[in-house]
């Protein structure tokens, strides 16, 4: 076991972590039904439920599933291959350290990096707006994550980004695709985490018409191990009183409303438009596109892209036992995947869960591989 | 990705703050956050851009599960690496 492993148990305060793992035993007793499957939506969730062990001590009928709460490992492999054509066409390409190694249909942007592309890594739009602003060239960021992410993509655009600067937009918003989850025909979910800092910018007013409309609660929560517990115990508490009701357990960063100004720069530069998430479904509404206000902007409408050439290489052969999809819509563990730590590691991964360091199969594969301690005392 | 990072704002200079992150200086900018921001407040913050004020009351708490995190020696750390990479993804003092 890795020092993060080891280090796994400690909490800041084990007495009250101690009285939660009580709590959530006793509810779910008395909701009375095994499996209870909840789902979080968000990677900092599962790293901080993997990084303090909390699975070791959730009642072993509670099953806390990561959903698709990791943007690098939702992003469809033509949106990949579409910066990958960019790259080989020797367009300068700013991107997350995260989206380098995504496979695309044929290829990474890794890979077109290795045979030469002009692909740089940047930790904020911020930065990659600089970069373009140093250079003579066209360079295109590659633009990732969910709404909070998506706000400072929008507000950079809204101040005056250089003119060789555009978007390639990759980035997804969560609400609809809680929906598709909800209405999978073998969903088990039978209630949300929703992720703090999302919610911080949307406000956990927009879950309302959701648990009206699937009559599933939600529940927003922190990312401190005793915020996770104490948003699950909330969560239980609903699913076992069968109220679907929104509940905020971080109001210490989100309110009902959440950042107005955010939602306006948001909706400002960005409209919602169906597309593909990886391994999930078409999700409508769950793409964030740039409005025609900012075309000029939108790398999508700058360059003629052509991804067909990519398409005329045969997908590796290791992927069609990928499993990914199955895992972000919680039907399946990354230890039921053959591949998981075998033929697919962080260093040379098959499926996207294990590029992200947001990726369920990347998380429990960092903190020793196997964080279900339940199962294996099933197991033993 | 989704952690964001909070910091002590040090000065404001119209739409830019100067922040102190566990003991390092960068600036964010102040574009998206809904509410007046002075020094001496706590701002979280993603991906360059502080996103809310966090309230007085609310600082102590926000602020140990960070000094935590980044007190773990180990690099492996998923969260402590996100950490590190929020503060990254600010912009350095001018």
């Amino acid at each position: 076991m890795n020092d993060a492993g080891r280090n796994a148990m400690q909490f800041r305060d084990p007495a009250r972590a101690a009285q939660m793992a009580s709590l959530l035993e006793r509810l779910v007793g008395e909701i009375g039904r095994e499996p209870v499957s909840v789902m979080h939506v968000c990677g900092s969730h599962e790293q901080a439920i993997a990084r303090f062990g909390l699975r070791a001590i959730f009642p072993r009928a509670l099953e806390v599933i990561m959903g698709p709460g990791c943007p690098v490992c939702v992003t469809d492999m033509p949106e990949v291959d579409e910066a990958v054509a960019l790259a080989e066409d020797g367009i300068r390409i700013a991107t997350y350290g995260d989206m380098l190694r995504v496979p695309g249909t044929a290829r990474s942007l890794a890979d077109a990096q290795a045979a030469g592309a002009k692909v740089d890594v940047v930790y904020s739009v911020t930065q990659a707006q600089q970069l373009a602003a140093k250079l003579d060239e066209e360079l295109v960021f590659f633009a990732s994550g969910f709404e909070t992410t998506a706000v400072a993509t929008a507000a950079v655009l809204l101040g005056s980004p250089p003119p060789n600067f555009s978007i390639l937009s990759a980035h997804k918003y969560i609400p609809p695709v809680m929906e598709i989850v909800a209405e999978m025909p073998h969903t088990r979910v039978e209630g949300f985490l929703a992720a703090g800092h999302a919610a911080t910018i949307t406000g956990c007013a927009i879950f309302e018409r959701f648990v009206e409309r699937h009559r599933i609660p939600v529940v927003v929560a922190g990312f401190e191990p005793l915020d996770i517990l104490a948003g699950l115990a909330k969560l239980l508490e609903l699913v076992r009183d069968r109220r679907p009701e929104v509940a905020n357990m971080y109001p210490r960063c989100v309110t009902r409303e959440g950042n107005r100004r955010a939602q306006e720069v948001l909706w400002k530069v960005f409209r919602p438009v169906g597309g593909r998430w990886r391994g999930i479904a078409h999700v409508p509404n769950g793409n964030l596109r740039l409005r025609d206000e900012f075309a000029r902007f939108d790398a999508r409408r700058r360059f003629k892209i052509d991804v067909s050439r990519l398409w005329d290489y045969a997908p590796p052969s290791l992927a069609h036992s990928c499993i990914c999809g199955d895992i972000m819509a919680g039907i399946a563990s990354p230890s039921s995947c053959s591949l998981f730590g075998k033929q697919c590691e962080p260093d040379n991964p098959v499926g996207a869960c294990m590029v992200s360091t947001e990726g369920t199969c990347r998380i429990w594969h960092q903190y020793g591989g196997q964080l279900d301690l339940r199962d294996k005392d099933e197991r033993a | 990705m989704c952690l964001g990072v909070p910091g002590k704002v040090l000065t404001v200079d119209g739409s830019v703050a100067t922040v102190d992150f566990f003991g390092v200086r960068r600036d964010v900018r102040l574009d998206i956050v809904d509410e007046p921001v002075e020094p001496g407040d706590y701002v979280m913050n993603h991906v360059g851009f502080a996103i809310r004020r966090i309230p007085p009351a609310e600082v102590k708490e926000t602020l140990a599960l960070y000094e935590q995190l980044l007190a773990a020696i180990s690099s492996e750390d998923l969260l402590a690496a996100d950490i590190r990479g929020e503060i990254a993804a600010t912009r350095e003092k001018k």
